[in-house]
């Protein structure tokens, strides 16, 4: 049975809220209760959907997302560049009702972990026997003063959760004259991403290279160098963008003047036409806010074997906002692997079992170099018991022999099926 | 019992032998192969036209070879040489048997 009707539905919760019963059938090993989920993008979306799948059906699953539709931050870049619109990237929630899934469009407004509530901001509480955080990041704006405001925010973009600032970076683009220069700040890693920011100054330089010319690319890197497959950015950079784009390490951004889009370093002021500042994250706010110990005051510390929480039982973390593994990359692709790890450890949960003791992830992330050119990096992660974390396995993963169109169908391949594994 | 968690449990059970006695958690297979489903679709059910291969329904012994193919580096790819190399023989096993179930 893989669809609930909706008095099914409310009848399970009924059964979860009278009983508050945490495993569906008394004596068997099939796993029943109610599941929140909070944030629907590629760990939340891809939770929701698994936890239906794997229970068939047992298991109620509800998802809550502020927006009404997914834009995905991977290919983003693209539109940045002109090579896709928004639409392209954009992708509706329906596919999650098809498994059961009940969606709610609204925002969490608090977690009360110890009763497993959660109270929506339009109003009204839920109970759950497991809840599922996928909050991704937020930015944080404490370091640079004069953008820790929402006008300066809205002039200085991120564009780096996929919306209105991709549309609106791609409008900045376009509207700056020949000759201009587009500045890009990469924060001090761990951010998401890391290497959008690299695929996303490349595919820049592409369009300008063609159509402005004599325009220019800066990166302002807080960072001592390029963060992920340096090797290939700096051979693409230097094959293809050599007059148009200029890479400064060690270039942490200190403030702004937001009317003439200068970057404030800190020996150094760089005025520019087009200044998109990715700010530093931090773990999503429904993180701090719902007490979970976090790790320099940032991220989430989890259990992975189980993405649970180290300090609030119940209470599972996926994606961006956690503490990573070593060498693990915040990227939509992991976000999917955490929320599969995830969702098989919560059924075997809910079912009276414990979770798989070897859990085991892995990670493929396509950047572009121009329209067609992309490079990878691949790793494989496997649960170390001693060490209580998973390590990336030795031998395994790696990055491209060289930039290839091959590699750039097979990014837009990934996506396609990486958005149909989340939501269909 | 699913037919694809019978077989996956068979495959593990005869795998581990003696060791079978830890009892293994029977949604290995399928825990696993959901590795997979970002490039290769979920439960090996590519989107079709998306140039990805469909594993579902592949036969057994065709998958596992293909897959020991690429960690030896026999067969040219631009990024499988590099993900084979992080799965054992025995998770290749498991992998490959629960996708050839996938009808």
């Amino acid at each position: 049975m893989m669809n609930l009707n909706r008095r099914d539905f409310l009848r399970t919760l009924g059964t979860v809220a009278a009983g508050g019963a945490l495993y569906g059938c008394a004596g068997g090993t099939r796993a029943g209760g109610h599941v929140i989920v909070v944030g629907g993008g590629f760990g939340g979306a891809t939770a929701a959907k698994y936890l239906r799948m794997w229970s068939g059906g047992g298991v109620a699953v509800t998802l809550i997302e502020r927006n009404t539709q997914f834009i995905s931050c991977p290919i983003s870049n693209l539109v940045v560049s002109g090579e896709k619109q928004l639409g392209d990237i954009t992708l509706g929630y329906e596919g999650l009702a098809k498994w059961g899934v009940r969606v709610i469009h609204d925002e969490v407004a608090g977690v009360d972990a110890a009763k497993r509530t959660i109270r929506l901001a339009r109003g009204g509480e839920m109970s759950y026997d497991r809840l599922v955080l996928s909050p991704g990041v937020d930015f944080m704006y404490e370091g640079t003063p004069a953008l820790n405001n929402a006008a300066a925010q809205d002039q200085i973009l991120h564009a780096w959760k996929a919306g209105p600032q991709t549309v609106a970076l791609r409008k900045q683009l376009e509207d700056m004259k020949d000759g201009g220069v587009f500045a890009i700040t990469v924060p001090k890693a761990p951010y998401r991403c890391p290497p959008g920011p690299y695929e996303r100054a490349s595919v820049v330089a592409g369009y300008l290279k063609t159509h402005k010319p004599k325009s220019k690319v800066l990166v302002l890197d807080a960072n001592e160098e390029v963060q992920s497959k340096k090797g290939l950015f700096l051979k693409a950079w230097s094959d293809l963008y050599k007059d148009i784009l200029e890479y400064r390490p060690n270039s942490e951004l200190r403030d702004v003047d937001v009317a003439s889009r200068t970057a404030i370093l800190e020996f150094d002021k760089v005025k520019t036409d087009v200044l998109n500042v990715i700010p530093p994250q931090r773990a999503g706010d429904i993180a701090a806010k719902s007490g979970l110990k976090l790790v320099n005051n940032r991220w989430v510390e989890i259990d992975w074997r189980s993405m649970e929480s180290t300090s609030t039982p119940g209470i599972h973390i996926l994606g961006d906002a956690i503490f990573p593994a070593p060498t693990m990359p915040k990227s939509g692709h992991m976000a999917n692997q955490h929320a599969k790890l995830a969702a098989a450890a919560i059924l075997n949960l809910l079912a009276g079992q414990a979770p798989s003791p070897t859990p085991l992830v892995m990670n493929t992330c396509y950047s572009f170099i121009d329209a067609k050119n992309a490079i990878h990096v691949a790793s494989v992660h496997v649960y170390d018991a001693d060490k209580k974390t998973l390590q990336p396995v030795q031998g395994a993963g790696g990055v491209s022999a060289a930039r290839n169109e091959l590699e750039g169908k097979a990014a837009l391949g990934w996506a396609q099926n990486i958005w149909a594994d989340m939501l269909t | 019992m699913k037919p694809a968690h019978l077989i996956a449990a068979l495959a593990l059970a005869a795998l581990t032998g003696s060791a079978a006695a830890q009892a293994p958690d029977p949604h290995l297979a399928r825990n696993l192969a959901a590795t997979c489903a970002n490039c290769h679709g979920t439960n090996g059910r590519a989107v079709p036209g998306s140039g990805m291969e469909a594993l579902a329904g592949t036969d057994k012994a065709k998958l596992v070879e293909k897959f020991r193919e690429y960690r030896s580096g026999i067969r040219p790819a631009t990024v499988m040489h590099q993900i084979a190399k992080g799965y054992s023989d025995e998770q290749i096993e498991l992998i490959a048997a629960y996708f050839a179930a996938q009808k």
